[in-house]
């Protein structure tokens, strides 16, 4: 349960492009996070929705976007989605993959209110 | 009576891209700890497990064999006391005690406030995480090698169970081995599921109580340093 510290380093980066932009407000913010990026979506929710309060995202909706985990095998070079952690390659079957997507935390955008 | 004039809510929306990793800011402590400990010529290894798979007790069998010949310090994560730091204190080796009061985790800016009191003059600087399989593997802490544990009691399937600590890590070390006639744990499913999922692993395995696999182990090490030295880590 990480969820919390994550929060605090995301508020950080919030509250520095809320300054930059001027904003008045943050109405939403929007993740991509990694299937295998050892975080729980329902969980960064929780943490989210306690730390905001007081803030300038104070009534801001947390979207979440999952991203499946990508693989790359390293022998045939075919690329793969899989919703499950399975280590092997669906075309050749080796299990030498690399991991192409599905351990991100991105902050991707947010949308803000400011003065006209 | 304030009449509103509509000013006040001639509000603009807007969309702002972002784009920025929210573990970006561990990463850049991180990679300023490496970097700084790669020029003093010092190896530092970060050491993630559940809690009681052996962490310190390996350490305790590390800084009996390098007794006199080479120089170590640790890093003790704690959620709290400083039984740990105590332990290794105990085998002559300076020790420095981070409790989290809570936190699951090290992160690379506690490593950080501590770096400044840690000798420039060390060969080796381990940092025992939090006992933890999960949230540990997020953190980088600016070490030049990520061993994970897995003790023997646990069950062959975690690395399954918790692919995140045994994908980010370049060493598995399978501990307790001397207890494995007793218990239904099968090293070889443990390091083929562990290999299927990190295929460039280094697999070991020891029992730091009997000294089992530690001359291996500490091989490793030194040729690790060895490279870190000359500069093709």
């Amino acid at each position: 349960m990480h969820e919390m510290s994550l929060v605090t380093d995301l508020f950080e980066i919030l509250e520095e492009k809320a300054r930059d932009e001027k904003a008045l407000r943050v109405t939403a913010v929007v993740l991509r996070v990694g299937r295998l990026s050892g975080v729980v979506p329902e969980l960064l929710e929780t943490a989210f929705d306690t730390f905001k309060k007081g803030t300038i995202a104070s009534r801001a909706e947390l979207r979440i976007e999952v991203v499946s985990l990508k693989v790359r095998c390293r022998s045939c070079g075919k690329e793969s989605m899989t919703d499950e952690p399975v280590f092997v390659c669906p075309w050749c079957a080796s299990p030498s993959l690399e991991i192409v997507e599905g351990q991100e935390l991105m902050f991707q955008r947010m949308e803000i209110e400011k003065d006209d | 009576m304030v009449i509103p004039t509509g000013k006040e809510i001639r509000m603009e929306k807007k969309e702002v891209l972002v784009l920025r990793d929210i573990l970006g800011t561990n990463k850049k402590i991180a990679a300023e700890i490496r970097k700084k400990l790669r020029s003093k010529g010092i190896l530092s290894v970060n050491l993630m497990s559940s809690p009681g798979s052996g962490k310190t007790t390996l350490l305790e069998s590390l800084a009996g064999r390098f007794r006199g010949r080479f120089r170590m310090a640790v890093i003790e994560g704690d959620i709290e006391t400083e039984f740990d730091a105590e332990r290794i204190r105990a085998k002559g080796i300076p020790t420095w005690q981070i409790t989290t009061g809570g936190a699951c985790h090290l992160e690379a800016k506690m490593v950080g406030k501590v770096l400044a009191e840690i000798p420039a003059d060390l060969d080796f600087l381990f940092i025992e995480n939090v006992g933890n399989l999960v949230c540990p593997a997020s953190y980088d802490l600016g070490e030049s090698l990520r061993f994970v544990l897995l003790s023997s009691p646990e069950g062959d399937d975690k690395p399954k169970k918790y692919p995140e600590a045994f994908l980010s890590s370049h060493v598995l070390v399978l501990t307790k081995v001397d207890l494995i006639p007793h218990l239904p744990f099968d090293p070889s499913r443990a390091r083929r599921e562990a290999l299927e999922t990190n295929p460039s692993l280094e697999v070991f395995e020891v029992s730091a109580l009997t000294g089992q696999g530690m001359g291996v182990l500490e091989a490793f090490l030194l040729s690790a340093l060895e490279k870190l030295r000359s500069g093709h880590a």
